[in-house]
């Protein structure tokens, strides 16, 4: 299993994978298939998939250490990554086919809307992380405060699902689903955070012969 | 250049066989997880279908007379009217009614007309298909989700019925109630909203002549995810207000309950008219998507019109209101 996830094939595999959605909305529309609301369906298909992604970035750590597969943090950038470049999908459905440029209106929207409010909140909460994912400026920040830059993601997935829970007419339950991982996703690092406060010796429990970087914090 | 890295691994990191397993386990667990999801989205289907009898495909409608009000705006295709449909007893995803309702038994079917009125009356779905000639009237449909079509409907007035039972002078309102059964709506609990499906008019707005009994669409009979076998038509109001599938019209003589308002009374009154200048309190109703021919990602939204363009035939209703007040 080790030594599936660090070849170098692993990546290119996973890489595909994330790049599946964006292919199946391709096809679809190449099929002159994207429902009877074009707009509204990749507005949504975009959309989910940019939380769908930002819950798998988060579930990475927790993965690592729960599974013992240390070697899960190579596919953590990637996967943060491709929340980024649904997001932009996402943004661009909102700017150009919904709104054809229009930028006083969404402007107005911006301030006007909360559900608006919050998920424009959510991207541009998005665009120095996307920037700073390179191992350039994480030693140009150095570990501790790139770290520090990168806890943002917390902030923006929760900003995520109160976007979209803002949104629905009635049916709560998607929302309400993506807001139970990501709330399990957060309570799992506040309890670890718990725990290593309360017994600083087992601070980092992938030991203390791997040195620190930014990348297995 | 030789570069010496110290090994990544020591053996504390070795993963123990039972984790190993444990792992293998668990990716089993992922598969079985997603086949049994997969499953249970097919349930209601399986339900829905285990009613047995097949579907009753829509029947062609004849004899129908041209309304001259029509608009003469470009249909929208019965392919993206009849898959598009908000009708939550069957499913909350734009889809899902297309496919959770194939089965819904819809014959025999009775509406009853009773309350505030002189003779009251249970009448079937046959009487009602001839009580008026059939008019097929292209009316512009407006959501409250700022999306638009343009319908070839097929009824007429809703004041053919009204005074078939005579409303007395104590009749100020209409109430309309949507035939409920969740035993044939699998998927009535995930709504969120209070059913049976209930709507309101005030009675002068139900005796307008635009207010359509409607019992067809596109030259058929209407498709069970548009309402079927009978629905209300108000193309001056959102979309909401149109009831589906008639099961009790109530002369009353205060203002009813209607779904929407009843779930979120600051985001849809009982009035619901149509209207530019006022937002829905999380989004703009300035502008509309209209669902046309073609592909449709790059149409170009157009202005929402006051009364959804009914001006001329509605706007007297509302005199003196205050329109943000009573929207």
């Amino acid at each position: 299993m080790s030594s599936s996830l660090t070849s170098q094939w692993t990546k290119v595999v996973v890489f595909a994978a994330c790049l599946g959605p964006f292919g199946w909305l391709t096809w679809r529309g190449l099929h002159n298939d994207l429902t009877s609301d074009p707009v509204a369906y990749v507005t949504h298909f975009t959309g989910d998939w940019t939380l769908r992604f930002l819950v798998i970035t988060l579930a990475i750590t927790p993965l690592r250490k729960i599974l013992h597969l240390p070697e899960l943090i190579r596919f953590r950038r990637m996967l943060g990554l491709f929340a980024f470049f649904y997001v932009c999908l996402h943004f661009t459905t909102w700017i150009w086919p919904d709104h054809d440029f229009a930028w006083s209106e969404m402007w107005k929207d911006v301030l006007k809307r909360p559900f608006i409010t919050v998920g424009f909140t959510a991207f541009l909460l998005l665009v120095p992380l996307a920037i700073t994912s390179t191992a350039g400026w994480i030693r140009r920040l150095g570990g501790k405060r790139w770290q520090m830059l990168h806890r943002l993601i917390y902030l923006i997935a929760v900003l995520g699902v109160i976007h979209y829970d803002w949104l629905v007419k009635s049916d709560v339950r998607k929302p309400l689903f993506y807001g139970f991982l990501v709330a399990l996703l957060l309570a799992w690092r506040l309890g670890g955070w718990l725990i290593s406060r309360r017994d600083k010796a087992t601070a980092d429990p992938l030991g203390p012969e791997r040195p620190r970087t930014a990348e297995t914090m | 250049m030789l570069i010496k890295r110290q090994p990544d691994l020591t053996y504390r990191d070795v993963t123990p066989k039972t984790l190993y397993m444990g792992r293998r386990n668990f990716l089993l667990g992922l598969v079985a997880t997603g086949a049994a999801y997969e499953a249970y989205k097919k349930v209601p289907g399986w339900i829905a279908l285990a009613g047995g009898k097949p579907a009753r495909a829509p029947a062609k409608l004849t004899g129908l007379v041209k309304w001259p009000g029509s608009t003469t705006e470009t249909l929208t295709p019965i392919e993206k009217t009849a898959t598009y449909n908000n009708y939550y007893e069957f499913g909350t995803d734009k889809d899902e009614p297309a496919k959770y309702a194939a089965n819904f038994q819809t014959s025999p079917w009775t509406v009853s007309v009773e309350g505030e009125v002189a003779k009251p009356r249970t009448f079937t779905m046959e009487e009602i298909m001839k009580l008026a000639p059939l008019e097929e009237r292209i009316y512009r449909h407006r959501c409250v989700e700022a999306w638009s079509i343009v319908v070839p409907w097929i009824g007429y007035s809703f004041s053919t019925i009204a005074n078939l039972v005579q409303p007395t002078s104590k009749a100020k309102f209409v109430a309309f109630e949507t035939y409920y059964n969740p035993s044939q709506m699998p998927l009535a609990s995930r709504a969120g909203i209070q059913l049976p499906y209930a709507e309101g008019l005030r009675l002068d707005e139900a005796m307008n002549p635009l207010t359509l009994l409607c019992v067809g669409m596109y030259d058929e009979t209407l498709p069970n995810q548009d309402g079927a076998p009978v629905r209300m038509v108000i193309p001056w109001k959102y979309g909401f207000k149109s009831i589906k599938s008639l099961a009790k019209i109530r002369f009353v003589k205060s203002q009813p309950d209607s779904a929407w308002n009843l779930y979120a009374p600051n985001e849809y009154g009982f009035y619901s008219n149509v209207n530019p200048n006022v937002d829905h309190p999380r989004w703009s109703q300035a502008t509309e998507r209209r669902l046309g021919p073609g592909f449709g990602l790059f149409t170009k939204r157009i202005p929402t019109l006051m009364f959804n363009g009914y001006a001329d035939q509605v706007a007297s209703l509302y005199t003196g209101m205050d329109l943000r007040k009573n929207f």
